[in-house]
């Protein structure tokens, strides 16, 4: 029954590369959560997940306790003439978009799935397409519900040091059991967006820095597996909402599921070349601007179920680093030559450059600079090889890694990417932990 | 969505009440009436909701007043202790939302068989619960249902109640029971304009069945199911299998011979 925590072995994160038993509970009503908690201890820490899209290891505890917030979905209030949200944690964002877009709202940012709970969003303080106009998702929170094992709950905000603890906080600051933030009004649920193809990733910067000012929405996709003249060829995408559409929400079930593993085959060094060759020549003949509804453009990837078990049945690992501006042009080319070299080209690159914002989040991972994001098919030590090269590149740029992303980096790298995770540790609930923070903690 | 007319009713008999959305659901906290209320919500219909827990059901309707409802009455109630009342609070909640169009019966209680042989209060529980209340309910519903001559009753049974076997036959006979009984409804307002439909869930993934090991072909979640009792308030035959795969495997598993059956621990 519900309230208690039963021994599950399929529980993983979205990479799929660790298998470990967890004692998994489900509440359904909120009135469950504080005695879950009281279950939680230093000794027998847990942690709270949603929808488990962070790929590594920040969302699993091997052998502990999981409460899985799926089921607390439920909206608090939604002020149709505000915009301002108040939800349980366990509300998608799929879910809120289909109750704000028919009003006319948005959410104020949002990562490349909308399958991420609003908890997620705010422990992972989210970015996306639009950081530059909107910045995280937490500078749009106004308020959260937090519950500590170790002193009841509260209602913090803005200001308060354990809320911007929290923002980005990976789930180690409490269990956060509502987010209320502010949405923006949109005119239409349709964009008015178009790409512009580049023959090298130097010239991605460029491109960039000009749609950035004239665009809400802009990222880009680089091709990793072509080296030489070719490296990092790629297609920007930018985007503005269009002003008189109808306001259409997305639909909820995704067309196509990947219901099986893929063999491990599927997505070698041939058919990665082959798939990014096809998208290159695909985009490219698209000329001139084009109107997209949200979904395709903003989450291209939502609409086929499960497509990370394309990646077989070891899983993969996703890197996903920034680097500041005065390295970024320099430490991106190396990165792609590195990849390219290496073979193990990602099917699904994407580049987009942070503005100069602080982040909400002592632990939030964007700062300005450009961020490079990469799938790998996991294939054991010459997987990891690789992602340490890429690593020492990012230290030597000064730049770091996204928690939300990693399963595997050092306690130095992480410690030297984000300065604050002393002041941060201070928050940390005793009574939460993850694998990611027992190993970047140590 | 409305409260449509059966096709073969002329227009000059119907009531003149506008025909639309106005739902009761009794046992509203279970996961299936909470994901067929949302589906309701989107719709922007009416709804009472029926449960035990105050605080829950005003958490509920908050939710659903954001999915879109353009009502949400709560109604706080033993639905198997004041079964017998049903009629009156059927009255009661048509009143507040100026009548009724559909009605699912979707609360009950699993119980163990084991528990249920040994204690004859556990048992009475498990057949009161989904069959010796339920009926007043559904013959309350039923009658409203035949005086308007449009709407629905939708009530929740199980493919347990399809054969009897040594691992829960007391919640088997119970929602059997009260299938049989809605089977009956759905006969007597044939040509009325109404409808009663038995839904029968396989395996749902809900915290009745938390425990269970879960996953693989012939468990769905709570959300489908839900969806399936929201369609058959207004389609479909009164017997209904959620999802459908479920009557073929009944029907397999009705028709496997006693001297075979035994051998198994189903």
């Amino acid at each position: 029954m519900t309230g208690k925590f039963l021994p599950t072995s399929t529980l993983t994160s979205w990479g799929r590369v660790v298998r470990a038993n967890h004692f998994v509970a489900r509440p359904r009503f909120g009135d469950e959560l504080d005695g879950l908690l009281d279950s939680l201890s230093a000794d027998r820490p847990g942690l709270a997940v949603g929808l488990r899209r962070s790929y590594g290891d920040s969302n699993l505890n091997p052998d502990g306790r999981v409460i899985d917030m799926t089921s607390l979905d439920r909206v608090i209030a939604f002020d149709r003439e505000t915009g301002v949200m108040r939800a349980e944690a366990g509300l998608s964002l799929s879910q809120a978009l289909r109750i704000l877009v028919p009003a006319g709202w948005f959410l104020p940012t949002t990562p490349g799935s909308r399958f991420v709970t609003l908890g997620g969003a705010v422990a992972n303080d989210v970015h996306g397409k639009n950081h530059h106009a909107a910045g995280t998702f937490g500078a749009s929170v106004t308020r959260l519900k937090l519950l500590r094992t170790d002193g009841g709950a509260q209602e913090i905000g803005p200001g308060d040091p354990l809320f911007h603890a929290t923002v980005g906080g990976l789930g180690l600051t409490g269990v956060i059991a509502w987010v209320e933030f502010q949405s923006v009004r949109v005119p239409s649920s349709w964009l008015d967006a178009e790409d512009t193809a580049f023959a090298r990733v130097e010239d991605y910067f460029d491109i960039a820095a000009e749609k950035k000012n004239s665009f809400e929405h802009t990222m880009a996709w680089v091709d990793c597996s072509v080296s030489g003249a070719q490296l990092g060829r790629g297609i920007l995408s930018a985007a503005n909402w269009y002003a008189y559409g109808d306001l259409t929400p997305h639909r909820e079930q995704p067309g196509k599921a990947v219901s099986l593993d893929a063999p491990g085959f599927t997505l070698n060094a041939m058919t990665v070349r082959a798939f990014n060759s096809m998208r290159h020549e695909l985009k490219s003949m698209r000329s001139g601007p084009y109107r997209t509804h949200y979904e395709p453009f903003l989450y291209p990837l939502d609409g086929i179920a499960n497509w990370n078990r394309l990646y077989g049945a070891k899983g993969f690992y996703q890197y996903q680093c920034v680097l500041p501006p005065g390295t970024a042009r320099a430490g991106v080319v190396d990165l792609m030559k590195a990849i390219a070299a290496s073979g193990q080209g990602s099917p699904l690159a994407v580049l987009k450059d942070f503005a100069p914002r602080e982040s909400v989040g002592m632990l939030s991972f964007p700062m300005e600079g450009t961020t490079l994001a990469l799938d790998f098919r996991n294939q054991g030590e010459r997987t990891l090889r690789l992602m340490a090269n890429l690593d020492s590149i990012v230290a030597a740029a000064g730049g770091r890694l996204y928690p939300a992303k990693d399963g595997r980096i050092s306690a130095e790298l992480f410690q030297g990417g984000f300065p604050k995770w002393q002041d941060f540790r201070a928050y940390v609930d005793p009574g939460l932990s993850s694998a990611f923070w027992r190993r970047v903690s140590g | 969505m409305d409260g449509s007319l059966g096709m073969g009713v002329e227009p000059a008999i119907v009531n003149v009440v506008k025909a639309s959305n106005r739902v009761v659901v009794l046992g509203a906290l279970s996961a299936i009436a909470m994901a067929a209320a949302r589906v309701y919500a989107a719709e922007g219909a009416a709804l009472t909701l029926v449960a035990r827990n105050a605080d829950r059901l005003k958490d509920l309707a908050a939710d659903l007043k954001a999915r879109g409802a353009v009502q949400v009455e709560i109604a706080v109630m033993d639905l198997e202790a004041d079964a017998v009342n049903a009629a009156r609070h059927l009255a009661d909640w048509s009143a507040r939302m100026g009548g009724i169009d559909h009605i699912h019966v979707v609360y009950g209680y699993l119980g163990a068989q084991d528990n249920a042989s040994a204690d004859p209060t556990e048992l009475s529980r498990i057949t009161v619960s989904n069959f010796a209340s339920a009926v007043h309910w559904c013959e309350a519903a039923a009658n409203v249902l035949r005086a308007q001559m449009h709407g629905s009753l939708v009530a929740v049974s199980s493919v347990a109640g399809d054969r009897g076997r040594q691992s829960n036959y007391a919640y088997g006979a119970a929602k059997g029971g009260i299938a049989l009984f809605v089977q009956g409804i759905a006969h007597s307002l044939a040509g009325t304009g109404a409808r009663a439909v038995v839904v029968k869930p396989g395996f749902v993934d809900t915290p009745m069945t938390d425990g269970l090991k879960k996953g693989g072909p012939l468990w769905a979640s709570a959300d489908q199911v839900g969806r399936a009792l929201r369609r058959a308030a207004d389609k479909g035959g009164p017997i209904q299998y959620a999802p459908g795969k479920w009557r073929v495997v009944m029907a397999i598993i009705r028709s496997v011979p006693a001297f075979v059956f035994h051998k198994t621990k189903l």
